[in-house]
């Protein structure tokens, strides 16, 4: 944020005047019906945190689950179309069920208090984006025990692998459908509360940089959802109502559903990054207690990658067999990313540059997303050159690359943001020893898991295969015991999460020296159920 | 480079030591140019990339390590710079042009496919590979290649072998130095068919045809595996290309002629239900025991049913054949009459009609040659 923010005329936590409010209710019912009928922005937001964070732990249990399976060559613990149904479900569960809310968890929380608004545009609207997920992963879920169980297509459900599934191929198709009605809910609320309850004087260019990546992921939601639901839908009648739009013999194309699903693919990747970049740009300058540093080009930059990541689809796809035009302009598209990426992370770099620098958890995790996120980045950019990617293609090494980016770069984003405003939404600090011995073991776990698999890929162990020749079974282990530790060390954070809960120390109303939006310098810790009914005035 | 490729081997090989073979971490040495030019182009970029991300991170550790408050360093308020902003803009910009020039040459090379000296088409199945001589010396030759690896070595009842899941019963084979272009298609669901050493990679797609093309430089065995799931066998369907010299390869075009001569069946013969069911056998080995298993139990996850106590099996005779000729719509079971004889049809099926308790009826091929449309 390019402006402090100051605030006379408001003393802090106003919001406790309006807790008793006159004539109307304010304060949520008690029990389990305050959580099913809540329209507090609040409420909501811990709902989406804790649901992504069970859908963290089943797709990690079916991480684990592959990873048992591959601790050796041979098949011990599964047979291999269960192994499909492992990795699809991960894939699934992991984009759609943790990754995705989780972020949308963080914008609830937080973007009615960073921009001075009392809550979310649609409160009901809200309520219901947030119970359609719980539905929608029971379906992902259930296919696990239907005839035929889960879907074995990997989580791109390719056509037309896709017609030889069995029933649980249907719960998965609409489970999407569901989850996309979710998204696109949620997004149209994000929007609308963006561009129309902001404080006064707080003009788009004050705000918070997380405010920003989630105007523009919300953005980039509402546009490629939709065309998810579409290539499932269609899947779903060339499945039961005799088309063929993936099927050559009644004149359609299984490329088509392939250009459909990156269509939606590529913009998703984004989808995934965008809010988790815009929590790194909180953290960093608090723990710098440096503004950030290029206010305007982060957001310039954040708008070009939206706008380029919906016309880099097919570097997906160099090898089903497109023009050479069509390769390359793929390819000089997919390249120009790495322009308004490399800005964003040199302006981390230089926000950190002569700053006054502390390494607490929050801190710790952003620069673990920024080393490794670059990491991924750098990969992504070996794997946009055709010829280097026509040897690279689903082999392990793009299962690295994308796990470097998703992992090490959202998941690890989200740990930041979690320690980094969970003494606001709690009023306790977490144990700060715990949390550092978190986020050490998460990165040595992650990297045993996922930098071996470079050089599996690249020795051309193709991804999606249960079984392997002994030449990859060092790397294999390596993995494989890494993805069992990975697991334990998330017991840990639950642990710690609980922990600050119930017992952590009380937490003052801004915890972090260099921390400057609304939340911490207008709100006292906790804040109270309803905030800023009057809006502050931002100078 | 040398240095530390060497290095990293070695220190590869002594963490592998207690593994029975060698452990692989980087490409396969490059069989053709284009693997050549391919292996070229990703150390450039790797270099490349290792100088920014040292240079990015040595700024970023250099203020961890001297711009920590506890060590009393007083933060700076500066928050843009033009210039500078400016310059890291259009520095990457112009590194990715200079990148941008080679890779586009390999990219166009890559792509041309034409003036061939030998044209073959490999066609995906649910789970093995089809071969098509269709231009070139060996003209005509055609045959199935399937994994050679037996289930006991995957189910851990044997020790794996040298090649294991990378070794098929038909491998293969092209002569030194000749541009084969490779026509893929499938007759099912997306394959893709790839073999690192070449640096070839083609998707094989339902019901299109599509292109690559390699020449190769050494000669040698080349293993490769299908690389875009296709279904329940996916990690068991590899590819394994045997590169040979003008002389053995005409000798070899020379051995298949006679061999598919040979092997042709005369379509006329009766043959006795014992060596029916022991030729059978062997078919429904190759193409079956995935799906409906050695016991003939099935597989409710793959839709197929039992064979074991099957009314539909040792019913009436034309209903088998038809499924198999025909294959079941949105399911593994495939069309099996482009790939299989009218004797293996009718030896799989006599097979399975007197098998796992099952008592029926022999089918002679030319009941199967009847049911052909």
């Amino acid at each position: 944020m390019s402006a402090v923010v100051h605030d006379h005329d408001h003393p802090h936590g106003h919001g406790h005047d309006h807790a008793h409010g006159h004539d109307h209710h304010h304060g949520p019912y008690g029990g389990v019906m305050r959580w099913i009928t809540t329209t507090n922005h609040k409420d909501i937001g811990t709902l989406y945190l804790w649901f992504s964070f069970i859908m963290f732990s089943i797709g990690g249990l079916m991480a684990v689950g592959i990873r048992l399976e591959l601790f050796s060559p041979g098949l011990q613990v599964m047979d291999p179309d269960f192994f499909n149904q492992l990795t699809t479900m991960h894939g699934l569960i992991m984009v759609f069920g943790a990754i995705m809310p989780v972020f949308v968890g963080f914008a609830n929380w937080q973007i009615p208090m960073m921009i001075g608004a009392p809550d979310m545009a649609f409160a009901r609207l809200n309520n219901w984006s947030f119970w359609l997920l719980p539905f929608a992963a029971a379906l992902l879920v259930l296919s696990f025990f239907m005839p035929g169980g889960a879907p074995g297509v990997g989580w791109t459900l390719y056509a037309p692998l896709t017609v030889q599934m069995g029933i649980g191929m249907d719960l998965t198709i609409f489970a999407v459908h569901i989850l996309g009605m979710s998204s696109i809910l949620g997004s149209i609320n994000i929007i609308t509360t963006i561009l129309n309850m902001r404080a006064p004087g707080m003009t788009l260019m004050k705000m918070p940089l997380f405010v920003w990546t989630w105007l523009i992921t919300a953005y980039l939601l509402v546009a490629a959802m939709p065309v998810l639901a579409g290539a499932v839908t269609m899947t779903l009648t060339d499945r039961h109502f005799g088309t063929t739009f993936f099927n050559a013999a009644g004149g359609g194309d299984p490329v088509l559903y392939q250009h459909i699903f990156w269509f939606f693919g590529h913009p998703e990747v984004y989808i995934i990054a965008l809010p988790g970049f815009g929590v790194i740009s909180q953290v960093i300058p608090a723990f710098s207690r440096k503004p950030l540093f290029g206010y305007a080009s982060m957001v310039y930059a954040t708008a070009a990658i939206a706008i380029i990541s919906f016309i880099v689809w097919a570097h997906h796809m160099y090898t089903v067999g497109m023009p050479v035009t069509g390769q390359l302009f793929f390819m000089y598209a997919t390249m120009l990313v790495a322009v308004p990426t490399g800005v964003k992370v040199f302006n981390w770099v230089a926000t950190m540059w002569k700053g006054s620098l502390t390494f607490e958890t929050p801190m710790l995790f952003a620069l673990g997303f920024l080393f490794m996120f670059t990491l991924g980045g750098f990969t992504g950019l070996v794997l946009a050159i055709v010829p280097i990617d026509i040897q690279m293609h689903d082999t392990y090494y793009v299962v690295a690359h994308f796990h470097y980016v998703m992992v090490a770069g959202a998941l690890f984003a989200a740990f930041a943001g979690v320690y980094f405003w969970l003494p606001k939404w709690t009023g306790r600090m977490y144990n700060e020893t715990l949390g550092q011995i978190h986020f050490w073991l998460t990165l040595i776990f992650f990297n045993m898991i996922f930098f071996v698999q470079h050089f599996l890929g690249m020795a051309g162990m193709p991804r999606r295969i249960p079984d392997y020749h002994p030449m990859f079974e060092l790397w294999n282990k390596i993995s494989s015991l890494g993805a069992f530790g990975m697991g334990l060390a998330q017991l840990l954070f639950l642990y710690i999460v609980v922990k600050t809960i119930r017992s952590g120390e009380p937490a003052p109303q801004r915890p972090w020296e260099g921390a400057d939006s609304l939340e911490w310098t207008h709100l006292p810790t906790p804040p109270p159920y309803h905030t800023f009914e009057t809006q502050p005035v931002i100078k | 480079m040398k240095g530390l490729v060497s290095l990293i081997t070695g220190l590869a090989a002594v963490a592998a030591s207690g593994t029975a073979h060698a452990v692989a971490w980087y490409f396969q040495s490059p069989a053709s140019k284009m693997a050549q030019e391919i292996d070229w182009l990703h150390q450039v970029i790797m270099w490349i990339i290792v100088v920014i991300f040292v240079g990015v991170f040595g700024f970023m550790f250099y203020a961890c390590w001297a711009h920590r408050k506890s060590v009393g360093h007083k933060a700076a308020q500066f928050h843009e710079n033009t210039t500078v902003e400016l310059l890291w803009t259009v520095i990457p910009a112009l590194i990715l042009i200079v990148i941008a020039i080679p890779v586009t040459k390999v990219v166009i090379s890559q792509k041309d496919t034409s003036a061939p000296d030998l044209t073959i088409k490999v066609t995906g199945y649910q789970w093995k590979w089809g071969y098509d001589y269709l231009r070139g010396e060996g003209e005509g030759i055609s045959f199935v290649s399937t994994l050679a690896t037996p289930r006991d070595q995957v189910e851990g009842k044997a020790p794996k072998g040298e090649h294991y899941l990378l070794e098929v019963d038909n491998e293969l084979v092209v002569p030194i130095g000749k541009k084969v272009r490779i026509i893929t298609t499938a007759a099912d669901v997306v394959h893709a068919w790839w073999i690192p050493a070449m640096g070839a990679k083609q998707d094989a797609i339902p019901g299109f045809l599509r292109d690559t093309w390699f020449r190769a430089e050494t000669p040698g065995t080349y293993r490769g595996q299908c690389v875009e799931l296709c279904g329940k066998e996916h990690g068991f369907m590899p590819i394994v290309l045997r590169v040979v010299s003008a002389e053995d390869y005409s000798k070899w075009v020379g051995e298949q002629k006679k061999a598919l001569a040979a092997a042709a069946d005369d379509p006329g013969k009766t043959w006795d239900l014992k060596e029916l069911v022991a030729r059978g056998e062997k078919v429904y080995a190759a193409n079956c025991v995935a799906c409906h298993q050695a016991s003939g139990q099935g597989m409710p996850a793959m839709k197929a049913p039992a064979l074991a106590n099957s009314k539909f099996i040792t019913g009436p005779e034309a209903a088998p054949i038809d499924t198999v000729l025909n294959g079941r719509p949105n399911t593994a079971m495939q069309a099996f009459k482009g790939q299989l004889s009218d004797t293996d049809i009718a030896a799989v099926i006599t097979y399975t009609r007197n098998s796992w308790g099952n008592k029926a009826t022999d089918v002679q091929p030319a009941e199967v040659k009847a049911r052909r449309k």
